[in-house]
């Protein structure tokens, strides 16, 4: 390469996002899809949190026929046993959230840590964990999240461990890939030259690139998460103890909430967890979006340059 | 008749929220056929977006005025409609990297082969008849057609690049940066494959680059650009024993050669930015010899003698003199 | 005592077999793209190691700071022996051995400013003793690579500089533990022409202040008018080296009259008797036999194909490896 390739033309250099919270900000900031998906989580999650404080009802207290009828006093309703569905939901959204967030984070845990020391270290310590990675890979993850809520017991502990473990192996992929490519990069083998040891190289030149990619990859991942505790619960392997939004859509659906037409007893929980997994979609994506190198593909536009009329002088003038 | 005019070329790049980078500022170039001309300029200079917007091909953030006239016929006016006609039939242009640009999963001679046929030359067997002399004649054995790029080394990438722009002949040839990448030998196997060809098939050659003895040693005449306007144009022996603009005088002196023994001058500073109106001369912050005009009249390019123009106020005796 | 001493180094990537090969117990090949070279670097000196693509110079550069493993040879620095020495031993000297790299664009982290990079070495050597006293540090190796005043520079980020200024700062951080051999890897050829001199100029008052540099360039003008010493390597292996305006002057391989030949020069007037060489260089796989440069050579005649030359005359300090050369 040489001066001349570098050309600039029509680029100014963009200041680099400096910080984590500044990237993540940012991309949520100038993309309107993620926006509503930032509002309803944050929305959901505020609900959730603040439950025992907002929540209208006491959810163990009936206050109300089986399966009320959606009214001002509860408008989603009651469940089967005769409890507020709108303070349900908010008790419920909070053990799916834990559960969502728990698992995740043992997750990134993991991957993280195996895509890092897999990326940077290379060689056999690579071949060795990509190996276990790929054994991890070809689990299917319902079948064996059922054997061991079946043999362990439905405890929440033991199933955000569950859903842990079978996470992090697409974290662990890409975060490899990401710390493969930075590691080659002209600052690090500087700091190499240096004499710096692997500890500062990850800390400080490798982790930063690597930041934004796994907060990307971890608010995915808490989709999943979610999804994947709704459906244990939903086939009647979550914790009986605590009452999730699988597990209430598993209560009105075992307890023949459609038959009796008390949609308000099924849909209204199966919305939030797709609400919650949407939007947390929806800024996932738009953070990797974000992350991703703009594609130039200004030579496959229909529209070409644009003409300007030239008003003054032309070659006459002198 | 001249083969190939730049009149007054602007081109503008649309930065969103309402700003601007006037990337060229009034390009004007003519080309007689068979003339060499070297656009020499350092990085940002605009000379490559100068060639990409004499050929059509830039993108849609780019606006551009002024005339392309070849043959005097002004191709631009219609916009991409009345270019495309003349690209690679008329101007062909090797590109920056482009020997790293091949297809990679295409063989030589079929990526030759779709210029040919793109451009309704020659088809099937006659096209691949065409591609063997094409090949020929910038160097490559025929028998190597049928191999894959990445089976050959850069060199020979530079020249089946050429050959591909060469294949519908035209009249002007566009090399921006044709031997940059590549091994000093290998450049000269590159300089000299250009100068056979300009001489066999009578072409034009437009050489865009930074590296001046490549200009010296292979070009007629040479245009220096500075922050998007060119500030000295004329026959490449004045512009090294006679410089009429300090940049131009500057940047021979700042290039070291083989045997030569005089200190070597940097220039201090940067170019301006292009997105804002420079007043005055945009060299005079970094020039040795700035006066108190240079700062607040901008210096049109004016013609010397035949042949020579330089856009600096110390060629205005008066200015001197007063 | 040479500061830096290399003896018959020589480096070789093991090429993949594939399946195939591997069944069928092809024996492994190699690229050799350091073939047993030596060489002595100063202090006060600059050796300019020049050469074309494949040449070995970078590996040469980047096995002397042990970046690289050799697979023989004897690197010593300042008498001793660093040729076998671990990772963790190798630490203390990688004070005294420093490099600044091609590409000023990358070769900074973008998410460091000026002062945190300049420091960083410091920091990992656990020098300077107090944030001050490294401050104190940092602001006299910008002033040393004369981006002054340091304060305007110390809290900017490395895109709010110019390539030129990101280079001298990507110096500034190589010589802030003040070591005494630097490795330039083509230190300014994706700078632009007129900001290429103050680089150099700066190196070369490195030079005289006692820095030994070694550097790489294909660029034989640079060489000429910087270096104290040129090195020309082809394939692998130095084919002449001697005192730069000497080999520039009265070039003595076939190989070095043919490169400086094709030299483009900046005055138009100078009629230039290119020497072309046809063909590019083999790759470093399959070295011919004899001279490793007899397939392209001009002057090649039958002996070549069959004796290997040295660098002779020896122990004179402008040598070939060339049998032609008395």
């Amino acid at each position: 390469m040489s001066v001349a390739a570098r050309e600039p033309g029509a680029v100014i250099e963009q200041a680099p996002i400096r910080s984590r919270p500044g990237i993540v900000w940012q991309a949520i900031r100038k993309r309107p899809s993620a926006i509503v998906g930032a509002t309803i989580l944050g929305v959901v999650i505020l609900g959730a949190l603040l439950a025992p404080v907002l929540a209208p009802y006491d959810v163990h207290e009936q206050v109300g026929p089986v399966f009320g009828h959606p009214s001002w006093s509860h408008p989603v309703g009651l469940d089967d046993g005769g409890i507020d569905m709108l303070s349900l939901l908010m008790w419920g959204a909070r053990v799916s959230l834990l559960v969502g967030f728990a698992a995740t984070f043992v997750s990134m845990v993991i991957g993280g840590t195996i895509g890092v020391a897999s990326g940077y270290f290379g060689g056999r310590t690579d071949t060795i964990l990509m190996r276990i990675t790929d054994y991890f890979l070809v689990i299917p993850d319902v079948p064996l999240m059922i054997v061991v809520a079946a043999i362990w017991g439905p405890s929440l502990f033991h199933i955000i461990i569950v859903i842990g473990i079978l996470l992090w192996t697409s974290t662990a992929r890409v975060i490899r890939a990401q710390v493969k490519s930075v590691r080659e990069r002209v600052y690090v083998k500087r700091a190499r030259a240096l004499g710096a040891g692997h500890t500062r190289i990850v800390w400080s030149h490798v982790l930063p690139q690597v930041a934004p990619l796994l907060i990307a990859n971890t608010v995915l991942t808490i989709a999943v998460a979610i999804f994947d505790e709704t459906a244990l619960a939903f086939l009647g392997l979550g914790d009986p103890s605590r009452v999730s939004l699988g597990k209430i859509i598993e209560n009105a659906f075992q307890r023949a909430a459609i038959s009796t037409g008390a949609w308000w007893a099924i849909v209204p929980p199966g919305l939030l967890v797709a609400a919650i997994i949407l939007s947390c979609s929806l800024i996932g994506g738009a953070i990797e979006d974000a992350l991703n190198p703009r594609l130039r593909v200004a030579h496959l536009a229909a529209r070409s340059f644009r003409l300007r009329p030239l008003v003054g002088r032309g070659s006459e003038a002198v | 008749m001249t083969l190939l005019a730049l009149d007054d070329l602007h081109v503008w790049f649309d930065l969103g929220e309402g700003r601007e980078l006037h990337a060229v500022q009034g390009v004007s170039l003519e080309l007689e056929p068979g003339q060499r001309l070297g656009l020499v300029g350092e990085s940002g200079c605009g000379k490559t977006t100068t060639v990409l917007g004499l050929l059509g091909l830039l993108p849609p953030s780019a606006s551009v005025a002024g005339r392309v006239l070849l043959n005097s016929v002004d191709i631009l006016a219609g916009g991409e409609e009345s270019i495309r006609p003349h690209r690679w039939t008329d101007l062909a242009i090797v590109f920056q990297g482009a020997m790293n640009a091949l297809n990679p999963v295409q063989t030589v001679e079929a990526q030759i082969v779709e210029a040919l046929e793109l451009h309704g030359r020659a088809s099937g067997r006659a096209a691949r008849v065409r591609v063997g002399e094409l090949l020929e004649a910038v160097g490559i054995p025929r028998d190597r057609a049928t191999r894959y790029p990445h089976e050959f080394s850069g060199g020979m990438r530079q020249r089946a690049a050429i050959a591909m722009a060469l294949a519908c002949n035209p009249s002007v040839l566009v090399a921006d940066e044709p031997t940059t990448a590549l091994d000093v030998m290998v450049q000269a196997q590159i300089l000299e494959l250009l100068d056979s060809l300009c001489r066999d098939f009578g072409l034009a050659l437009l050489l865009v680059t930074h590296d001046l003895p490549v200009v010296a040693q292979l070009c007629d005449r040479a245009a220096v650009m500075y922050a998007g306007e060119i500030v000295e144009q004329g026959p490449v022996d004045a512009l090294f024993h006679d410089p009429r603009h300090p940049y131009t005088r500057l940047l021979f002196a700042a290039t070291p050669d083989l045997h030569g023994h005089d200190a070597l001058a940097s220039i201090p500073g940067s170019p301006p930015r292009l997105d804002r109106l420079v007043e005055g001369c945009p060299f005079a912050p970094r020039c040795d010899r700035a006066f108190d005009r240079c700062a607040v009249q901008r210096p049109l390019l004016r013609e010397l003698d035949a042949g020579r123009e330089a856009a600096c106020h110390l060629n205005d005796v008066l200015a001197v003199t007063a | 005592m040479s500061l830096l001493e290399v003896q018959d180094l020589a480096v070789e990537y093991p090429l993949a077999r594939g399946l195939v090969g591997s069944v069928g117990r092809r024996p492994r090949q190699s690229v050799h793209a350091v073939d047993g070279i030596s060489f002595t670097l100063e202090r006060g000196e600059l050796l300019a190691l020049v050469g074309e693509s494949g040449c070995g110079k970078t590996t040469t550069a980047q096995t002397v700071l042990r970046l690289v493993e050799p697979v023989r040879g004897r690197i010593s620095f300042e008498g001793g022996e660093i040729t076998k020495l671990g990772q963790r031993q190798l630490r203390p000297l990688r004070r005294r051995m420093q490099i600044v790299y091609q590409d000023p664009y990358e070769s900074l982290d973008p998410r460091l400013t000026v002062r945190a990079a300049v420091e960083e070495p410091l920091l990992i050597h656990h020098v300077g003793g107090s944030k001050s006293q490294r401050e104190e540090r940092v602001r006299e190796a910008l002033e040393r690579v004369e981006l002054t005043p340091p304060e305007l520079f110390l809290q900017r980020y490395p895109h709010e500089l110019s390539g030129g200024q990101r280079q001298r700062v990507a110096i500034a951080a190589a010589i802030v533990l003040e070591p005494d051999l630097l490795v330039a890897d083509e230190p300014v050829s994706m700078l632009d022409v007129s900001v290429r001199a103050g680089v150099l100029t700066l190196l070369d008052r490195l030079r005289a202040g006692g820095l030994a540099v070694l550097m790489i360039t294909h660029d034989l003008s640079t060489a000429a008018r910087f270096a104290d010493r040129i090195a020309v390597m082809y394939l692998g292996r130095i084919v002449e080296e001697g005192p730069a305006a000497e080999v520039v002057a009265n070039p003595q391989h076939p190989y070095t009259k043919a490169l400086l030949s094709v030299v483009p020069r900046r005055d138009p007037r100078e009629r230039m008797r290119p020497q072309i060489l046809q063909g590019e260089a083999p790759d470093a796989v399959r070295i011919p036999p004899g001279c490793r440069f007899h397939p392209r050579c001009p002057a090649a005649i039958p002996a070549c194909r069959q004796i290997d030359p040295e660098l002779r005359p020896e122990g004179a300090a402008h040598r070939a490896a060339c049998i032609l050369v008395s």
